[in-house]
């Protein structure tokens, strides 16, 4: 769809969730839909790397971690205000994309999986043993006392999301319609062929990691003052690394759109299975309907819709 | 002198351990050596087989190696279905790698989720009579808990060498890795017997998971510190080399000893993935690859 | 034709989304009226201290049933509203921000253990509640809030008291013990343990030998027992959870370590599970422990409650015995129930100065609260482990394997030094 459709439509969601959210005006509907906003900022940015170039990263949680660690070692040290922590947990975490896919991405696409794997891991030790920043402990972090134009500071923090997922969703449309998208694409498809056309494969890989990575780090930087308290084990949860994959997969991974009904669906069916049903089952749930998509349904949810409309239509 | 003691300890453990890292890497020098199946579900897997060992052993009072054993076969069949579902949803179809990683990525979180429900996070251990006693050569003490899954982990190696080099369908499995057309022209099907060897790789993890369960206390998460560690040694072994997947374990499990206790045991997981790096960086067909 | 198709997405796209957010707002928020006095928590019933977490809502749960049985509180019935932490601190508040703003409950308790305790702190601190905790170590050092109070007996200095105990009893032995081992995990509870234990050190004049602490996953603590063997202590002291303190004790049963003590504060020994696990490998270890069944500690009510306790646990799944962490779920509640009859009211600083200023009867006795919300005094009792020649549970249902040997007031035995005669 083209730019100005796009900016109306995204205008048009931002006001409905502001004026819902006043409505409602409760401090559990901010601290829930935070968390959704932010699954959509990750499924968006995994897509980038994942559906769009056809990478699987596994290791979300090292990308999101060190967002939230990189604020906390900012807020520890400086007290910096959030823009600042939101934007060196993005330049950090693109960083680390970067390093990542210099060293991997010229193997196989399976090695560069495992590789973010191992990623993940070693970043964990690494701040599992790191006491600044609390170690295996944790820290606790105090959150600002007033938060500017907003009541409370989780609303501010919720809108500050909602922004995020605005920005990750219109990089992510911006990349498809543009060479760089088109070439992620060729590589997707086939690899070798793209080289043979003379696409930059190894740049434009590259440029994908570092803007995923770099996405995953924004969505992790608010996460300290939204939860007070960070320790690796919960930062570094495999259920970042679960449903940033499975929220593309489902929703649809060749579009922009596909990460954020993915992320919207599943993200709000968490939180609400978070305090009904045990929290095993529902992830258990999350594997077979990832599976059963991937295997049944490959396009996702925007595949479905598109077959359906190609369908009615013919 | 303290030093030296230490120093003897760590490398006997270190064989030791690289003996079982052997029979856990098996499964994945078949399925990823020798079919290019990215199966990184292979080591829950082996945690499944772990905790039927448990079950067996909390219940009947079943010795783990005899329930390993008496689980291959399940497992085996277990692993003829699952790849007959791949082949199906993705081979067949051509379709791109990411669809078949992200299959068994999802498969690796089914298994572990489920396990998580039935058995929860507490470590789960097996007693044997022999786990529990140490012999001592010298200033080395040996732990039969280590000891017999090492053995055990070797047997298995040396008796999937032998299958692979002295049977026709285990020579077929070589063959179709080398070329699927030309063995469909000496009469084998090669999706059947591709069915075979991944049920072979599948049917390793019950006593894999066997011998893991007699080393130490398991949890369902810690399939994915094994994850790093069975494609570390496939891959410094050499693609399809049983005998390079030995050999790489040995070093692989050496090196995470001298790690563990010389700079502390929270990073000897980083060092498969260290090796596996440096594997594909320096020698990528590996030690003994082709 | 494109431009149809993609436009039908894009409605399809933002009606589902509005759709999710008000679902996800408004469904929540439809938890109808409010007539019962409803306390809210969350506990652990997922994850790493799920086995405990379970085992003290049951506990809870029993509170809520006596508690309606005699008529409620102030004449209204009592409700228990509460989520799964999954031991996450990532989940705590959100779920205490939801008991608060949407289930609208009138107090909060804390969930089970340290980590899970520290996020709930600046909620409950930002809007002046009562808080009362169970079991964490030295949750309200820094912030020094006066809402809170713990119920694990540690004492008015928790860390240092409660390290001190298995510290000076081994002092006080003959022939007094010259080096020591100590040993936790890298996490919350052994970091403020060991810090407290190295006070203690200095104090009664100890040499420390070894001073370590290891990874929290670690499954192998073998090279940590050779290490630890090695440099051949009076006295060993180690600051674990139940997965490392099954590993450490398996170990040094494997090397053959034998210092003249060994014990500490090693969570786990209190467990069904363990004790059946190692039987007879525990003899000879002092450990911490807050209640067992010696005939010193039978304080009104608890036998009772025990028994049903133990009734339900064995169609729950959770450790069977009950010493540990129940009869504390269930106190906590006590203390929180009675402050709320004694002020006839609902008022969070009313109920927090009544709780502060008196003295309360519980199942696990008189419980009396200091400035810092810990215990007036400490009560960390040090438990030897004697003549356990099987691995029967019944046997820990009775006295006499699980011997108070400190402090005076509730010993129930002698303590058997050095560790090696007590381990046959």
């Amino acid at each position: 769809m083209g730019g100005r459709a796009f900016a109306i439509v995204a205008l048009m969601l931002v006001v409905a969730v502001l004026v819902v959210s006043s409505v409602l005006d409760n401090q559990y509907f901010y601290f829930a839909g935070y968390v959704v906003l932010q699954y959509v900022v990750l499924a968006t940015a995994w897509n980038i790397l994942g559906g769009y170039t056809g990478y699987v990263n596994f290791g979300t949680p090292a990308f999101f971690a060190l967002g939230a660690y990189t604020a906390v070692v900012l807020i520890q040290s400086l007290t910096a205000p959030l823009p600042i922590q939101l934007v060196a947990g993005a330049i950090v975490s693109g960083l680390l994309g970067l390093a990542l896919g210099y060293l991997t991405l010229r193997l196989r696409g399976v090695f560069f999986s495992i590789a973010t794997l191992a990623l993940a891991v070693v970043l964990q030790t690494m701040f599992v043993n790191w006491d600044y920043t609390g170690g295996a402990r944790g820290i606790t972090l105090a959150r600002p006392a007033t938060a500017p134009l907003f009541d409370s500071y989780v609303q501010f923090l919720f809108v500050v999301m909602l922004g995020l997922a605005v920005l990750a969703v219109a990089t992510a449309w911006w990349i498809e319609r543009s060479w760089i998208g088109r070439g992620l694409a060729a590589i997707r498809d086939n690899e070798e062929a793209a080289e043979c056309m003379g696409v930059p494969t190894l740049r434009l890989k590259l440029v994908a990691t570092t803007v995923s990575g770099a996405l995953m780090g924004l969505a992790g930087a608010p996460f300290p003052y939204y939860v007070t308290f960070v320790e690796p084990t919960s930062v570094f949860d495999l259920n970042y690394a679960v449903n940033s994959l499975a929220m593309p997969m489902i929703g649809g991974s060749t579009t922009w759109i596909g990460p954020v009904i993915g992320a919207v669906l599943l993200g709000t069916a968490q939180q609400i299975a978070t305090v009904t049903i045990s929290s095993a089952l529902n992830l258990l749930l999350v594997g077979l309907i990832l599976v059963a998509f991937v295997i049944l349904a490959p396009e996702g949810i925007v595949g479905l819709v598109q077959r359906l409309a190609r369908r009615s239509r013919a | 002198m303290v030093a030296l003691d230490l120093l003897l300890n760590a490398l006997a453990a270190g064989i030791l351990l690289g003996g079982f890292y052997a029979a856990v890497s098996l499964g994945i020098a078949v399925a990823f050596g020798l079919l290019d199946v990215v199966n990184i579900a292979h080591p829950v897997f082996v945690m499944l087989g772990a905790y039927v060992t448990y079950i067996m052993n909390v219940r009947f009072g079943l010795d783990p190696i005899l329930t390993g054993l008496l689980f291959t076969p399940v497992f085996y069949v277990l692993g003829v279905v699952l790849y007959r579902v791949y082949y199906m949803s993705f081979e067949r179809k051509g379709a791109e790698s990411l669809r078949g990683l992200v299959f068994f990525f999802g498969i690796l979180f089914i298994v572990e989720v489920s396990l998580l429900l039935a058995f929860g996070v507490d470590y789960r251990m097996v007693e044997a009579s022999y786990i529990g006693k140490t012999f001592q050569i010298g200033p080395v003490g040996i732990a039969f808990r280590l000891l017999v899954p090492c053995v055990v982990g070797v047997a298995l190696t040396g008796a999937l060498y032998l299958f692979l080099s002295r049977t026709f369908y285990g020579r077929a499995i070589q063959a179709v890795a080398q070329d699927s057309f030309a063995l469909r022209l000496m009469g084998a099907n090669p999706f059947r017997v591709k069915g075979i060897a991944f049920g072979l790789a599948i049917a390793t993890a019950a006593l894999a998971g066997a011998l893991l369960v007699m080393i130490g206390p398991v949890e369902p998460a810690m399939n994915r510190e094994y994850i790093g560690r069975v494609f570390a040694v496939a891959v410094l072994g050499g693609m399809g080399s049983i005998g390079g997947t030995l050999v790489a374990a040995l070093i692989l499990g050496i090196a995470e000893s001298l790690t563990s206790t010389f700079y502390g045991p929270s990073w000897s997981v980083a060092v498969s993935f260290g090796v596996l790096l440096l594997a594909l960086a320096v020698r990528p067909s590996g030690l003994f690859g082709r | 034709m494109r431009r149809n198709g993609s436009r039908t997405r894009t409605w399809a796209a933002v009606s589902l989304l509005i759709g999710a957010l008000l679902a996800s707002g408004v469904w929540p928020g439809l938890a109808g009226a409010v007539d019962p006095i409803k306390i809210g928590f969350g506990m652990a019933l997922t994850g790493g201290l799920a086995a405990n977490g379970k085992a003290a809502l049951i506990a809870m749960q029993l509170w809520e049933a006596d508690m309606n049985k005699k008529g409620g509180l102030l004449g209204r019935p009592v409700q228990l509203v509460y989520y799964d932490d999954q031991t996450k601190g990532a989940t705590v508040p959100g779920i205490y921000t939801k008991l608060l703003d949407v289930d609208k409950v009138h107090f909060v308790v804390s969930g089970y253990g340290t980590n899970l305790i520290a996020p709930a702190m600046p909620i409950v601190m930002e809007r002046k509640l009562v808080f009362p905790a169970l079991f964490g170590l030295a949750n309200n050092e820094k912030a020094n809030y006066p809402g809170y109070f713990q119920i694990m007996p540690a004492g008015p200095n928790p860390a240092v008291d409660w390290t001190a105990t298995y510290l000076e009893l081994a002092a006080r032995q003959t022939p007094k013990p010259q080096t020591i081992a100590i040993v936790g995990a890298d996490a919350e509870y052994p970091h403020n343990a060991l810090a407290g234990a190295r006070e203690n050190i200095k104090r009664l004049g100890l040499k420390t030998v070894y001073d370590s602490t290891y990874p929290p996953n670690t499954v192998d603590f073998t090279p940590i027992v050779r290490a630890i063997k090695a440099t051949n202590p009076d006295i060993v002291a180690v600051y674990s959870y139940p997965p490392d303190t099954a590993g450490i004790v398996l170990a040094a049963h494997e090397v053959g370590l034998q210092p003249k003590m060994f014990g500490g504060g090693m969570v786990g020994l209190q467990f069904a599970a363990l004790l059946t696990k190692l039987g007879p490998k525990l003899n000879g270890i002092v450990n911490y422990d807050f209640w067992v069944p010696e005939p010193t500690l039978k304080f009104p009510g608890i036998e009772d409650f025990l028994k049903r306790y133990q009734a339900q646990a064995e169609k729950a799944g959770v450790d069977p015995l009950g010493h540990y962490l129940p009869p504390w779920a269930y106190a906590y509640l006590q203390v929180l129930g009675q402050a709320i009859e004694g002020t006839k009211s609902l008022d969070q600083q009313k109920v927090a100065e009544y709780i502060r200023a008196n003295e309360h009867d519980t199942i696990v006795g008189k419980v009396k609260f200091g400035a810092n919300g810990e215990w007036a005094t400490s009560r960390v009792l040090q438990v030897q482990f004697q003549s356990i020649e099987t691995t029967d549970i019944g046997q820990f249902l009775k006295p006499g394997k699980r011997v108070v040997v400190w402090p005076e007031q509730y010993k129930s035995g002698n303590l058997i030094y050095p560790y090696a005669k007590a381990m046959r």
